[in-house]
């Protein structure tokens, strides 16, 4: 069989994160139109339970690493767990989701294979038996087709971007692995997680995100955006701008020194879109700004744009879309 | 202590580079090119150790394939003591660099490697990884907070809507994220005293390739803007638009 595909599956606290089910719909696509097989590599303590899922977004094996030593995250013991389910599976491609852990995972399955890491693909294609990724440079303002030259391929998907399916087995094959245990396993381990901002939706992961800028000119009317995200379940992003000025934290700027996001509806409030704003979002599928200026360069990129004053419109778009959406 | 500081020349962020004639590289040409800005903030928390330590050595090491020395140079301006310029590698092929790096670094014999959390041109986040398993150090990456206590290196790291804390034992890699500290600009005096600091030039030894670009181009255009309105009048129409043609809501 051709190049057959692992997936690594993350789990945070016995639930799987959803962009992961995504790489495994990719991958099991992929697998399809190649004529190979989609296993998942699950790490972690108690997941056994976790396979059904997994299945069902197209894997057709799942190899559990179970072990309170993995309970919480530890890049070496991880990726040694990881790679020993790939020699299983006979895999020559891994793919991961480009998210925290995964992008911090890849790079040392890179180092113990040998090989290096196509970081937050947006596409993946078929071209003979190469499996090319497609991936945004300089923040998205290029994009690079990378091939391999060498196997494995490593591939982080980038979340929000490649459709999850729902039409596998909830009963996918399970193998349960076990490793040795030794002390460079847990070089860099996780000791705790600190909460930082709770019940947030996460701004790399969400399907719709509201963001602003210095138009909204102090740190206080940043609750106008708080409130038309809450309405719509969005993640909140801010620009360079209102971060470097200390209005709001870094965990959310938006742009090529922040975060890259590719949500359904990114919603831009009074931010002007400098060149590395518009290259952290503008692969948004629609882009909806609000801004006084009309020659805003936001508003050349904006599916949709309103001129006028963010304190008036956004208030108005907020009850709107209350009467609407709660109706 | 011995802190080694890993730098990478990248565009500046304030332009839109081009895509080269042969259709998968960036075009140098018009490019300024810049100290990686979340390097910085490494050079910034290496310098910032060393003088609360009040004794040490900042070593700041460089893979560059055109051999340019000027972000090095600018390295040693803001403080950085002495500087060692790799000749070679590639800008996008990471495990080359990190190869490259791991070879420097197990002579500079660093307490702790300061590296950026991700070079904003190949934005691969994989160099300090790669580096920690070629040396057999324990890493953090996206760090925020950093804090040496003895042997321990207390590691704050940014991860979806938390934190991770870790404690790494001593030497070992750390990559640094924004928020960590504020990176200070050169002084007049220090760069005057940059020219004359020691810059090592070595030139790279052939590695293996892993990766292939086979072809690199703007993202495809977004259809014109297009705009629905002034003032709240327009909001109705937005709310419309949104749910019935783009869907989204």
């Amino acid at each position: 069989m051709p190049d057959p595909i692992l997936v690594f599956v993350e789990q945070r606290d016995g639930k799987i994160k959803r962009p992961s089910l995504e790489a495994v719909s990719e991958a099991s696509r992929l697998a399809k139109a190649s004529g190979t097989s989609v296993s998942a590599a699950i790490v972690g303590s108690d997941v056994q339970a976790l396979a059904a899922d997994i299945g069902k977004a197209g894997a057709e094996k799942v190899y559990v690493i179970d072990d309170p030593r993995f309970k919480r995250y530890a890049a070496e013991g991880y990726a040694k767990a990881v790679v020993e389910a790939m020699r299983r599976a006979g895999a020559t491609r891994l793919f991961l989701a480009a998210t925290a852990m995964g992008k911090d995972l890849a790079p040392t399955i890179a180092g113990l294979t040998g090989s290096a890491v196509a970081t937050d693909c947006t596409e993946l294609k078929l071209d003979g038996d190469r499996l090319i990724g497609r991936r945004p440079v300089c923040a998205g303002k290029l994009f690079a087709d990378v091939a391999f030259k060498k196997s494995p391929g490593i591939y982080t998907l980038r979340p929000n971007v490649f459709p999850q399916s729902r039409d596998g087995s909830a009963t996918p094959a399970v193998e349960t692995l076990r490793l040795e245990a030794s002390d460079a396993d847990s070089r860099s381990p996780v000791k705790d997680v600190v909460a930082t901002a709770a019940g947030k939706v996460e701004l790399t992961e969400a399907s719709i995100v509201v963001s602003a800028g210095r138009g909204l000119s102090a740190p206080e009317h940043f609750k106008m955006r708080d409130e038309l995200a809450a309405v719509l379940g969005a993640a909140v992003g801010a620009s360079r701008a209102v971060v470097d000025a200390g209005w709001r934290p870094h965990a959310e700027q938006v742009g090529q020194t922040g975060k890259t996001v590719s949500p359904n509806l990114y919603i831009a409030i009074a931010v002007s879109g400098a060149i590395q704003h518009l290259a952290g979002m503008s692969s948004s599928k629609v882009i909806v700004a609000i801004n006084k200026d009309a020659d805003a360069p936001i508003f050349k990129i904006a599916n949709y744009g309103i001129v006028g004053d963010a304190f008036e419109v956004v208030p108005a778009l907020t009850e709107e879309l209350k009467r609407v959406l709660h109706h | 202590m011995i802190l080694a500081v890993c730098i990478k020349r990248v565009p500046d962020t304030n332009a839109r580079p081009q895509v080269a004639p042969d259709g998968k590289s960036i075009n140098p040409q018009g490019i300024e090119w810049v100290i990686n800005p979340y390097d910085e903030f490494a050079i910034e928390e290496a310098l910032r150790l060393k003088e609360k330590a009040g004794t040490g050595e900042v070593v700041g090491v460089s893979v560059d394939p055109d051999g340019n020395e000027s972000i090095l140079r600018k390295a040693l301006a803001m403080g950085v003591d002495r500087g060692i310029l790799v000749k070679g590698g590639s800008m996008f092929d990471g495990a080359v660099t990190a190869e490259l790096l791991a070879g420097v670094l197990k002579n500079v014999k660093a307490d702790l490697i300061l590296f950026g959390k991700q070079a904003v041109d190949s934005d691969s986040y994989q160099v300090p990884s790669l580096v920690a398993h070629h040396l057999g150090l324990p890493r953090a990456n996206v760090v925020t907070k950093l804090e040496i206590q003895g042997t321990k290196a207390v590691c704050r790291r940014q991860i979806e809507g938390n934190e991770e804390l870790l404690e790494l034992s001593t030497p070992c890699i750390v990559s640094c994220q924004k928020g960590l500290n504020e990176p200070r600009y050169p002084s007049l005096k220090g760069i005057m005293a940059a020219k004359k600091k020691p810059l090592e030039v070595l030139e790279a030894p052939p590695i293996e390739a892993r990766i292939e670009i086979l072809k690199m181009e703007p993202p495809p255009p977004r259809p014109p803007g297009r705009i629905v309105g002034k003032g709240r009048e327009a909001v109705p129409e937005l709310v419309r638009l949104l749910r019935e043609e783009a869907k989204v809501i």
